[in-house]
């Protein structure tokens, strides 16, 4: 290497940068996007990431069908989303360069691995002409590293397999861009070290060898005539750490089960995209966390039901298949009012639909999926870490009501990233836990005349002995009752219980202003593409705001005189029309859809168009 | 016979009855299951508060509203799986499951399927009557084939399944079969029941006067029982009628019924083992009229409770990791500080 005679390369400073790994399933772009992500984490940008990835483990090499692509917005400034268009498309084969070329702008920056360009596979893409050498590239910057050989060479002596060798193409890749936008590859070395040294050290060679490759390829030799750099953003003061959704879901689970004093039972049956959350906890059981994979998806709510009668913060984790098998034991838990969370990470429906893409389309499963009248409140996170607050707000509210709960996630949240201000534990709110342990008075069912919830009377508790069920219960003891009247009581006094819970919600956050000409409302992982969007539309002079819902049964108090005060309410959302239809049937107000069931989050144009087109009706 | 005396003279047979009106049918086999239930209850020296019926839905799984221990009456086909959660969360409680052959093999099968094959120390009792009782008489997963119900006026065309086959097929460690009308022995397998440390399966037959009478008349029958019943013993010889003149050979991969005498000898018969997974295979398949229906333990082997393995996995990680530290699990892997 003769790095010291060659002069260094200038750096330009860029404000933001969107760029995307694409390549085969089995190229390793998730995982080249997740050490993109960390070395920029502590690079101290705000980032925002997209994993998009098939739902097949492999698919055919080399087709459409098995590209994988993981995008990441990274800023020196606050941002919200993994942004609309890249600025670099690292694409690792022909069938990844098909996939997402339409998606970089003119000018972008396309690095391609060349050797990949074979007959065969431009065949396999679908494309009838070479792309490198036909011209459609034009109009971009195209970078073509021999990645391929050059990853072979480095590895030349090493004695493994040619197979195994081109596994560590990605990094690579990673290696690459960490110089182009001059990451340091250091946390990068230290987790090859971590994971792979010790049980097999010829693979942490390799991925070490050919990463520095690949940094050390940008630096000297004469392809890329510049580096980038973002500085780091001003973000509030504190400690951070990157983290995804599903992982900020567990923390927030355990947080809350441990603020209780109490031990937290997840039952759970294996399901993309939820399944992150049952590993995370499975390793945690230092922290009194039971984790049971389950035969099925009744018999995990079941379970967790089971354990929070015991007295455990019992909860499960699921998509929307799982949630509709799970809807009878979730009405039992209504019926029998005891404390259970489900949490469902919402991906493409109907049916199996796409395992692997986000939709937030279960918000009307989970108010309305049970028979009968059946109040459930329900929560959504807005953003990756805020998966932590509204996690840990389930359990408050489940216990606290003594009540299922939902927990709406998705897929984009889930496996989304941003950097997460580390809160201190003593901060946390109180989860406040009582049993009933006193005889005098005791009737399971007679409620606190404040939350209207039963107690919470756990089996050892000596002359408390009483017995539960799904069928209707006299409103006082407890025993088993046909009565009608007795019945539409304890249909109003279990919804009466729920819409209670208005009391927990604070002020609806507003960022606008008071009142205007359009109020854009979203739930959920909406978040980060409104609130761009609303920013670019406020900084051209626009009288529009956005609030975003967290509790979406029951609705804010707040939200009827917010509503109000604005020509329009447009309500984006990755479905039909979900809560749309819950506002207008609530308020009577006219509030109107902007629906996307693509798989795919919003992008900001996308939402920015819409709000300018209301705004030029009268 | 317990560690806890004083529980055991403190309680008796009423303190294990419920205040509520107990609705089976008048004459329903049910009645006398509780009954021995109720009455084994004070033997075992376990506080009241320290117990739980579970079950499901259907007549037995109003199992729970009639005895004053802790009960819940779940959902059809569920209570395994609700079992499982409190009893791998509170190993400290005894956890008995109450299921019939419709809530336990045909709606609940997976969830029975799995609690036996993790062996979750679950006391579990299957009535089996061969028939839906609560939605007034269909045919059951245990019902003979061509048995005539009113959802199946032609007679039924599928093939019964054998409950004690199905709980050795999942590698159960206890399985047991008793009958609601033989009070001592019912009481006495419910006892071994409750010693045994993981699920123990219990097979109660039971009789639905209403829509299934006599169903198991021939094995029941006073003056056939003898001939119709083979009662399993570990360690003896599997020896049947009513002078103790009839038993259970070996021919081939197969068994037959011979009678004593005429060159054959208690020595030329089986010798029941109860942890001979073969041989309770083979008892399990026994069936009137061509041989008599065996009752008591089939299978009695010990393996851990997945319970306990559960809560031993917790508590060792909980002694490793010392004192929970929210903020260090909140600070794990790489972070950065951002300075005001
Ligand atoms: S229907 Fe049959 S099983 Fe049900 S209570 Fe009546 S007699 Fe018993």
């Amino acid at each position: 290497m003769q790095s010291e005679t060659v002069a260094q390369k200038p750096i330009e400073e860029r404000d933001h940068v969107v760029i995307r790994f694409a390549g085969d399933s089995g190229d390793g772009m998730q995982l080249a996007g997740m050490h993109f992500t960390n070395e920029t984490a502590l690079a101290g940008n705000d980032l925002s990431t997209l994993p998009d990835f098939p739902a097949e483990i492999r698919a055919p090499t080399g087709t459409l069908a098995g590209v994988s692509g993981f995008q990441l917005h990274f800023s020196s400034a606050d941002i919200f989303t993994p942004g609309d268009q890249p600025d670099v498309l690292v694409a690792m084969n022909p069938a990844a360069l098909k996939v997402n070329i339409g998606d970089l702008p003119m000018n972008g920056i396309l690095i391609v691995d060349k050797e990949q360009f074979t007959e065969q596979n431009i065949k396999k893409a679908e494309f009838t002409s070479n792309p490198l050498t036909d011209g459609s590239l034009d109009r971009f910057q195209v970078f073509e590293v021999s990645i391929t050989k050059l990853t072979l060479n480095a590895l030349n002596d090493t004695g493994l397999q040619t197979r195994a060798m081109m596994r560590s193409r990605n990094f690579f890749a990673l290696g690459l861009t960490s110089w182009l936008f001059q990451r340091d590859i250091e946390p990068t070395l230290r987790w090859i070290e971590s994971k792979f040294a010790k049980r097999t050290p010829e693979v942490a060679e390799a991925n070490r060898r050919v990463l520095k490759a690949g940094y050390n390829y940008g630096e000297t030799a004469e392809v890329f005539r510049t580096a980038y750099k973002v500085k780091p953003a001003a973000i509030a003061p504190g400690r951070y750490r990157n983290i995804t959704g599903n992982a900020a879901t567990s923390l927030g689970f355990v947080a809350a089960a441990q603020k209780a004093g109490r031990p937290l039972f997840l039952g759970s049956y294996p399901i993309t995209p939820a399944s992150d959350i049952l590993h995370e906890l499975a390793a945690m059981k230092g922290y009194g966390v039971y984790t049971f994979q389950a035969e099925d998806e009744i018999a995990g709510v079941g379970a967790a039901l089971g354990a929070a009668f015991g007295g455990a913060i019992g909860i499960t984790t699921t998509s929307g298949p799982g949630v509709c098998l799970k809807g009878e034991t979730i009405n039992l838990a209504v019926s029998v009012e005891l404390p259970l969370v489900i949490a469902d990470i919402q991906r493409g429906g109907p049916s199996t639909g796409l395992p692997t893409k986000t939709e937030q389309a279960d918000l009307l499963l989970a108010m309305y999926g049970r028979n009968s009248d059946s109040p459930v409140p329900i929560l959504a996170p807005a953003t990756p870490a805020d998966c932590f607050n509204v996690a840990f707000e389930a359990i408050r509210i489940a216990t606290r009501y003594m009540t299922p709960v939902f927990f709406l996630s998705d897929g984009y949240l889930a496996n989304g990233a941003e950097p997460w201000r580390v809160p201190a534990a003593a901060d946390l709110p109180e989860v406040k836990v009582e049993f009933r342990t006193d005889p005098v008075g005791y009737y399971p069912f007679l409620r606190d005349p404040e939350t209207l919830s039963r107690p919470w009377a756990i089996p050892g508790t000596p002359g408390l002995e009483h017995r539960i069920g799904g069928i209707e219960k006299d409103y006082l003891t407890g025993n088993v009752s046909y009565a009608p009247m007795n019945h539409e009581q304890m249909v109003r006094v279990r919804s009466r219980k729920i819409a209670g819970i208005v009391r927990e919600i604070p002020p609806t956050e507003l960022n606008g202003p008071d009142e205007g000409d359009v109020l854009v409302l979203g739930w959920g992982s909406t978040y980060g593409a409104i609130e761009s969007a609303v920013r670019a539309l406020q900084a051209e002079g626009k009288k529009v705001a956005h609030a975003h819902i967290r509790y979406i049964n029951p609705l804010p108090p707040d939200l009827p005189g917010i509503l109000s005060r604005y020509r329009h309410v447009l309500v984006p959302e990755l479905n039909m029309g979900q809560l749309v239809r819950l506002i207008r049937a609530e308020y009577l107000v006219d509030a109107i859809g902007l629906n996307k069931i693509q798989g795919q989050p919003f992008k900001v144009s996308e939402i920015v168009r819409k709000v300018s087109s209301l705004m030029e009706k009268k | 016979m317990s560690e806890n005396a004083e529980a055991t003279t403190a309680l008796n047979r009423k303190d294990f009855v419920s205040d509520q009106d107990v609705r089976w049918c008048p004459g329903c086999g049910d009645y006398s299951i509780l009954a021995q239930v109720q009455r084994l209850m004070p033997e075992l020296g376990i506080p009241r508060e320290n117990i739980v019926f579970i079950s499901g839905i259907g007549c037995s799984s109003r199992f729970p509203y009639y005895m004053n221990t802790y009960g819940f009456h779940s959902i059809h086909g569920r209570a395994p799986a609700i079992a499982t959660g409190l009893k791998a969360s509170r190993p400290d409680l005894t956890v008995w499951v109450v299921t019939g052959d419709g809530d336990g093999l045909s709606i609940g099968g997976n969830h029975l399927l799995h609690a036996l094959r993790r062996n979750v120390d679950l006391k579990i009792l299957l009535f089996n009557n061969r028939i839906y009782g609560l939605t007034k008489g269909q045919y059951s997963p245990t019902s003979e084939r061509g048995k005539v119900t009113k959802s199946t006026p032609l007679g039924s065309i599928d093939y019964p399944l054998h409950p004690i086959t199905v709980a050795l097929g999942a590698e159960a460690t206890f399985v047991a079969r008793s009958i609601d009308v033989e009070a001592k022995h019912l009481t006495s397998v419910l006892r071994r029941a409750s010693e045994h440390k993981g699920t123990a399966f219990v097979e109660i037959l039971q009789n639905c006067n209403i829509f299934n009478d006599g169903a198991f008349a021939n094995i029941t029958d006073k003056d056939q029982k003898a001939d119709a019943q083979l009662v399993l013993e570990h360690g003896k010889p599997l020896l049947f009628g009513k002078n103790h003149d009839k038993g259970i050979r070996m021919a081939g991969h197969k068994l037959e019924v011979v009678e004593l005498g005429n060159g054959v000898s208690e020595a030329d018969l089986l010798v029941h083992d109860e942890q001979d997974p073969a041989l309770a295979f083979l008892l399990s398949t026994l069936m009137p009229p061509t041989f008599p229906a065996p009752v008591g333990v089939f299978r009695a082997v010990d393996r851990p409770p997945y319970d306990a393995a559960m809560g031993e996995q917790v508590e060792r990680a909980k002694a490793k990791l010392g004192t929970p530290d929210l903020d260090a699990l909140f600070n794990q892997g790489d972070t950065w500080d951002v300075a005001p």
